[in-house]
């Protein structure tokens, strides 16, 4: 089988700071990573592999640096890398973005026909959660989003079974692949790349890909095709936590406290009875 | 899927990449283990580099763009009281013309960086993000190299190079350097306070590109055997203090409450007004000198770099010595390459190396420095205050004749302390360094 996992070198955001005054983030000094969602996809990929056999090709799009993150993940297992790296893919949003990926994926399919793509469900940067259904609709593949367990594949039928989170609880469904499943940082842990892969990674190549690479239209590719505008970017105000009840020297008072405030709010106990009335 | 390698280097600090350039510069396989995301990410050293030992290596470092924040042109010494103190600063032309890059500050996330892309260049592997967690050994208990905290972390090497610093739980784990003696080490905590360019080159009276460092010593560091630094990057200063950590133990001085006192002092403010603290960091240097330093070399291994304590603390020299010893150790595998032997027979020329260089030689010459500096803690309390008393007394104007004066300042040296103790002192200090 054939998988593809595509990978997005994000700032760490744990460390970003937003400059108050005039709204933008401070970039300077962040180092970048891979984001951490991608990671757990490329785990599923490659837990996919280990069972299914076959090939995981590793997608990225993003500045020359960005190689980094693609031997992260050959150093994890991944077999083949493909960097899009172009000054025309520069400024693209989440239209453009899965444009471009889903045209390197047409291409790669070429050679050997793709039957699984991870993505992450969403990037730490943008968090807008677009690219992997993006993918999914240009190829007109089975799409999975939110996935926090793969329950079966069936290779003999082309089927997977998946849990995915849905509103207030979670789903299991089936669907025919090929198929793209965007994932959830629950699904699985990543795994820490052994000495002998991490070497190997630091020697691989890493396949660059410019537009006319992968035949992309230059209307539909980086700022070009994307209509998004960011017309505004503020910090929303910080959230007053509730009132805390130190549990330490005496928790049997310490709950006593905090029912004593809970009941105090009468919309509180006004759930807790229509909680109970069901 | 193993592989083995010549050499395995252990740390890509200055001393692990120097010898990486200088043995994947002759084509020897080499393999670099650094335990950060990326060199320099755990580093965190005063960061003044000397451009005699660096050139021994990238001769053209200038050219290849190393990240240098500021050439040193001029070097400060303080002796301070609690509220004031004096001051002794030399500058030459020749350090911006002839001898540029004599010194020079650097950032060492961005310098160490610079230097492994370098070693990378030549050939060396350099693999982050994994931790040496012990050697290999045969049954002779040669070191054949090291095993990882990686799955399938074992690496054979027919050399391993020791270079993973001062706070190595390895050299204490294979017990090739003993766990340091508190009064061996220093403790030392650091501020990156950011500022303009052009405020730092005013403030130092430098031009763009020119630096300054200023060692400080006196009543700053509460009575302990310490010192601290100042030094200037392009757009941030480095203000740093420490102090030996078995007096840190018997005073119980909180480090960064000694740090912002520092801050504070008259001399200091000033300097650093209006900056913004960037960065915050602690670390330890070798301080043991020449006594402390380990065997450094053994069958299958040598030690270099503050690893083997090559640290110079009157002269606050450690960068050069980590260098200087990478490339020695780096020169003697070459040669037990070419011969097959790895014995500590052979490896020993590294000793003889080390020894015929500048770098034990000022280690003997200084050898009784840190014993010094420890039995005369008066250095840190009465003698710069007494100092201070006196210059200030005699620049008071105040209708006071100066026989007078003299002879106040007189009775309050005796008082404090004795003719011949200062005479002792004067003398145990001169023997200490000549």
């Amino acid at each position: 089988m054939h998988f593809i996992c595509c990978i997005k070198q994000v700032p760490d955001t744990s460390k970003v700071k937003i400059d108050p005054e005039t709204n933008t983030l401070i970039r300077s000094g962040v180092e970048s990573i891979a984001n951490p969602y991608d990671m757990v996809a490329l785990e599923a990929a490659l837990t996919l592999k280990d069972t299914c056999g076959g090939k995981l090709t590793v997608l990225s799009m993003g500045p020359p640096q960005a190689e980094q993150v693609l031997r992260e993940a050959i150093s994890c297992g991944a077999d083949e890398a493909i960097l899009l790296s172009d000054r025309a893919f520069a400024g693209a949003d989440t239209l453009a973005t899965s444009y471009a990926l889903t045209r390197a994926i047409e291409k790669l399919a070429q050679k050997t026909p793709v039957d699984i793509v991870c993505c992450g469900k969403q990037a730490i940067d943008g968090d807008t959660a677009q690219v992997g259904p993006g993918i999914a609709t240009r190829l007109g593949y089975t799409q999975f989003t939110y996935v926090t367990e793969i329950k079966e594949i069936d290779t003999v039928n082309a089927r997977i079974t998946v849990k995915r989170k849905v509103e207030g609880g979670s789903e299991i469904i089936r669907g025919p692949l090929p198929c793209v499943l965007t994932v959830e940082l629950e699904l699985a842990k990543p795994r820490r790349a052994s000495l002998p892969r991490l070497i190997h990674s630091l020697k691989s190549e890493i396949g660059v890909w410019n537009a006319e690479a992968i035949h992309g239209d230059n209307q539909k590719l980086g700022l070009k095709g994307s209509p998004t505008w960011v017309k505004k970017i503020f910090s929303p105000p910080f959230k007053e936590g509730g009132p805390r009840f130190d549990a330490r020297e005496n928790p049997r008072q310490a709950v006593e406290d905090c029912l004593k405030t809970l009941l105090a709010d009468e919309t509180f106990a006004f759930h807790l009875l229509k909680q109970w009335g069901q | 899927m193993q592989e083995n390698y010549d050499v395995a280097i252990v740390g890509a600090g200055p001393a692990g990449i120097s010898a990486a350039c200088v043995l994947a510069g002759k084509g020897i396989k080499t393999i670099v283990v650094e335990r950060g995301e990326y060199p320099g990410a755990k580093n965190i050293s005063g960061g003044v580099l000397y451009g005699h030992d660096l050139a021994a290596i990238i001769p053209d470092f200038v050219e290849k763009k190393c990240p240098v924040e500021r050439n040193i042109i001029e070097s400060r010494l303080w002796f301070l009281s609690k509220s004031g103190g004096y001051s002794l600063s030399f500058r030459d032309r020749a350090f911006y013309e002839k001898q540029a890059f004599n010194a020079f500050t650097v950032g060492r996330a961005r310098f160490d960086r610079w230097f492994a892309e370098q070693a990378r260049a030549k050939g060396a592997l350099v693999v982050c993000s994994t931790v040496v967690t012990d050697l290999l050994r045969d049954s002779n208990n040669r070191v054949i190299g090291v095993t990882t905290d990686r799955p399938e972390g074992d690496l054979k090497a027919r050399v391993v190079v020791l270079a993973d610093g001062i706070n190595s739980p390895l050299a204490a784990k294979t017990g090739f350097r003993p766990e340091p003696k508190p009064s061996h080490i220093a403790l030392a905590v650091k501020e990156v306070i950011e500022l303009p360019e052009e405020i730092i080159n005013e403030r130092f009276n430098t031009e763009t590109g020119h630096g300054v460092t200023i060692e400080i010593i006196g009543e700053i560091t509460q009575g302990m055997d310490g010192i601290a630094v100042i030094y200037t990057n392009k757009n941030s200063l480095s203000v740093c203090i420490g102090a030996n950590l078995s007096d840190f133990m018997e005073s119980k001085v909180k480090p960064y409450e000694m740090l912002e006192e520092f801050k504070q002092h008259p001399l200091v403010a000033p300097l650093i007004k209006d900056g913004q603290a960037k960065e915050y960091m602690a670390h330890w240097i070798a301080e043991g000198g020449y006594e402390a330093i380990p065997q450094l070399c053994g069958d299958g291994y040598l030690i270099a770099g503050d690893s083997g304590m090559l640290f110079n603390a009157l002269h606050r020299e450690g960068s050069n010595m980590a260098m200087t010893s990478g490339r020695f150790a780096a020169e003697t595998i070459a040669e037990a390459l070419d011969k097959g032997d790895f014995s500590r027979k052979t490896l020993a020329g590294y000793v003889a190396r080390l020894q015929n260089s500048y770098v034990i030689k000022d280690l003997k010459k200084y050898r009784r420095f840190n014993a010094f500096r420890l039995q005369h803690h008066e250095l840190f309390t009465t003698l710069p205050r007494l100092g201070s008393f006196a210059a200030q007394q005699m620049l008071t104007v105040d209708g006071v004749p100066k026989k007078e004066k003299q002879k106040a300042i007189c009775k309050k040296f005796r008082k404090e302390i004795s003719w011949g103790s200062l005479i002792r002192l004067l003398w145990t200090g001169w023997r200490s360094v000549k």
